[in-house]
């Protein structure tokens, strides 16, 4: 869940591109470049970030590239097998639906966006003890762990004994078994998924918020512009770099959800078979059926379809994210 | 949103390579040398939470005999406890003893990662059931010193019978008598089902298909059950309770509650369940249950008889004190002390009487009993493909999306399937 996006979350990227003095900042670190003493005490203070990102991130995913050519023996050994792998997954028949499922996913995962603008745009209209409080609240969710929120989901969403049926009983609907009912597995992941999310992203606009300069709303309200017209005017325009974060993120992130179809869904689980993600198809190979090479191979496509889509992503941000 | 798992399990690996590293440097210098006077520890890796006060108190028996070993008892819990012990035997890390279940025997011996017991001085199988010396000989060597073994009972709640009016379950009853009884027992306007049937096959339909005369697996092991029409029976028995007598709650409701929670907690009469759920059901605060034997089907009585065995990891740097300890796990005393925790029956026969009476307001001589009629759990050279497919298969049929007849033919195909890849 969220927890696992601290660690690749530069979350000053955003704030760092907005911001003119930064900017400058880059620059002249650039011109250094000519006394080697100067920028060698650089390299050497990001040497431990590089040597653990080699070790644990760019070293693995080599391996792990190479070892979707090849098929493993349940305690180890591996044969080269070419492209069989790829092959045996892209023609396994779960595999459509499971593909389904984890793009309905993760565009419900967007709708986490306007609810965390909403949230840090209200926040910010706090003043006094209380914004932390509130903060503190949303930023649980982001903190906790993603086993016990699944478990404390499930029971919410429990068919005949759950909360949320049960107040739903009292306006006469007789709610369905969300966790195990195929229909409604997708969306009531997604409604977890977007509870656990909003608290980061309002982390993330908040500060977005905070690096509007005000006199452009000073400037606005001489002109006689409402909240309203402010808020498109100004607000969007100059949170667009913080939204494109927060969605290239949330895209990453749908596209790799695995943890609430185990932990909430459970193993054995009429609903299971319908509901299953990419991610899941990895770990039903890797830990259940000791086919290694298989989900290497899985996760190489899924790791290329992530490249393509952030690349997009990317391509299209000129379009409409607006750096002051 | 989704857990990096992309990136955690190369990391994973990652890790695995630095530890067998490591640990490869640590356990050449320490190796062989060191076992006949020197100080020793073994790791012994459990699963079961309830289990660890006894294990804890035999090793600590064991280390009074041996003060030269000590025993370090390694608790993972069940969840991880496979894919733990797998990566650590890929990587020659495993515990040098450790708990080995009969679904995995095969595998474990079959691959080479356990020593066999009965090529050591002073194996005795004689004081365990044959049927579970039987699960753990693979290739006509023992690999496992047998731990524990466990029968099904059906477990009934006593106060919904007496509100219903119904008589107890006693040796006598049949299916019939079940079924009849569940009828009576629910109560829809009390919220209360007669019985909970879910596909759980060792708990539920693995009996049902032997009291019924059908089979899961070929007696030669190399082919499914799901062809003959006594199993298919065997499964329909249980199927009605939900479909055609409407006693017992949906699948999707016991996938919601548990059944053995939907028990304990009063709002399901009967419940087919093993004797390792005792302890849950003696706490269950307000629960006032007791246990009767099986019913009996059209082939008479049956129950499946499964246990765990103590095995030694092949690649163990201590090999002479892995034996000293696992030969102490299958002695009387080290049965004796696990017999009066109460957790689970220990194997070695006639020992029985402790734990029966650990718990004594529960009739639990019926899962003793029942040893006369008890089939071993079916299993094969490789099980676990066939029963995580198996068990796709059956969420589907009870979840209403396949017909039983449809279904046991698929059963049959990829279960044939997975037998054939060994």
């Amino acid at each position: 869940m969220a927890l696992a996006k601290a660690p690749s979350a530069p979350a000053a990227v955003p704030a760092a591109a907005a911001t003119g003095p930064r900017r400058r900042l880059g620059v002249r670190v650039g011109e250094q470049n000519g006394h080697p003493r100067e920028w060698i005490w650089g390299y050497l203070m990001i040497l431990p970030l590089v040597a653990g990102l080699a070790c644990f991130y760019l070293w693995p995913i080599a391996q792990s590239c190479y070892y979707s050519f090849t098929t493993w023996g349940v305690f180890g050994g591996q044969q080269w097998v070419g492209l069989a792998n790829y092959r045996a997954f892209l023609s396994d028949p779960q595999l459509p639906k499971a593909a389904w499922n984890t793009v309905l996913y993760s565009l419900l995962m967007l709708l986490a966006i306007p609810f965390s603008i909403v949230l840090a745009a209200l926040l910010n209209q706090l003043r006094g003890r209380h914004v932390g409080l509130y903060r503190t609240l949303y930023f649980l969710p982001v903190v906790s762990m993603p086993a016990a929120v699944a478990m404390v989901w499930r029971w919410l969403y429990n068919g005949d004994y759950g909360l949320i049926n049960y107040l739903l009983s009292l306006v006469g609907v007789h709610g369905p078994h969300w966790v195990s009912d195929p229909r409604f597995t997708v969306y009531a992941m997604a409604v977890v998924g977007i509870w656990s999310s909003l608290g980061y992203n309002m982390i993330i606009f908040s500060a977005g918020l905070k690096g509007i300069p005000r006199h452009y709303y000073e400037a606005a309200e001489l002109d006689g512009a409402g909240r309203v017209r402010q808020f498109f005017s100004i607000t969007l325009p100059l949170l667009s770099p913080s939204i494109f974060f927060v969605s290239v993120l949330t895209v990453i992130g749908g596209l790799q959800m695995f943890d609430t179809v185990l932990m909430m869904l459970g193993r054995a689980n009429p609903a299971l078979a319908g509901s299953k993600t990419i991610a899941y198809l990895f770990y039903e190979d890797v830990f259940l059926d000791n086919r290694q090479g298989m989900g290497c191979a899985i996760a190489v496509v899924l790791m290329a379809v992530l490249l393509v889509l952030t690349a997009v992503q990317f391509r299209l941000q000129k379009k409409w994210v607006h750096y002051e | 949103m989704g857990s990096k798992i992309t990136r955690t399990v190369p990391a994973l690996l990652c890790a695995a390579v630095l530890v067998a590293a490591a640990s490869g440097c640590s356990s050449a210098g320490a190796g062989s040398g060191s076992d006949a006077n020197g100080p020793v520890t073994l790791t012994y890796g459990i699963w079961d939470p309830n289990q660890k006060p006894a294990m804890q108190q035999i090793a600590h028996a064991f280390e009074k005999l041996h003060p030269n070993i000590t025993v370090d008892v390694e608790l993972t819990p069940n969840a991880d406890y496979w894919t733990k012990l797998q990566t650590e035997a890929a990587s020659g890390t495993a515990p040098d003893v450790f708990w080995m279940s009969t679904t995995r025997i095969g595998l474990y011996a079959g691959q080479g990662q356990l020593l066999p017991l009965s090529d050591e001085s002073g194996f005795d199988n004689k004081p365990f059931p044959a049927s579970l010396n039987s699960i753990y000989t693979v290739g006509g060597k023992q690999y496992g010193m047998p731990k524990d073994f466990d029968t099904i009972g059906l477990w009934y709640n006593k106060k919904l019978f007496d509100a219903a009016g119904v008589k107890y379950p006693t040796a006598s009853w049949t299916w019939q008598d079940v079924i009849d009884a569940s009828q009576k027992l629910t109560s829809p306007a009390k919220g209360v089902w007669g019985i909970a049937s879910p596909d759980w096959t060792q708990e539920n339909l693995y009996n049902d298909i032997y009291q019924a005369g059908g089979n899961v697996i070929s007696a030669d092991k190399k082919s499914a059950g799901f062809g003959d029409a006594k199993t298919l029976a065997g499964l329909q028995y249980a199927l009605d309770f939900i479909t055609k007598y409407k006693t017992s709650p949906t699948a999707q409701q016991m996938t919601d509650t548990d059944p053995s929670q939907l028990f304990a907690s009063g709002k399901v009469a009967m419940f087919t369940d093993g004797d390792w759920d005792t302890l849950t059901y003696k706490n269950a605060p307000g629960l006032d249950a007791d246990v009767a034997p099986l019913p009996a089907g059209p082939a008479g009585r049956a129950t499946v008889i499964n246990g765990l065995a103590n095995v030694i990891y092949a690649k163990t740097p201590h090999a002479a004190a892995a034996w000293q300890f696992v030969k102490f796990l299958g002695s009387e005393q080290a049965n004796r002390i696990q017999a009066a925790s109460g957790a689970v029956i220990p194997a070695y026969q006639g020992l029985s009487d402790g734990w029966v009476k650990a718990v004594p307001q529960f009739h639990l001589q019926t899962f003793v009993d029942e040893l006369k009629y008890a089939v071993p759990y079916p299993v094969s050279a490789n099980s676990g493909p066939w029963i995580t497919d198996n068990q796709a298969l059956l969420d589907q049929i009870w979840g209403g999306k396949l017909s039983l007849s449809a279904g046991a033919q698929q059963l049959t195909s990829t279960m044939n399937a997975d037998l054939a890849k060994g």
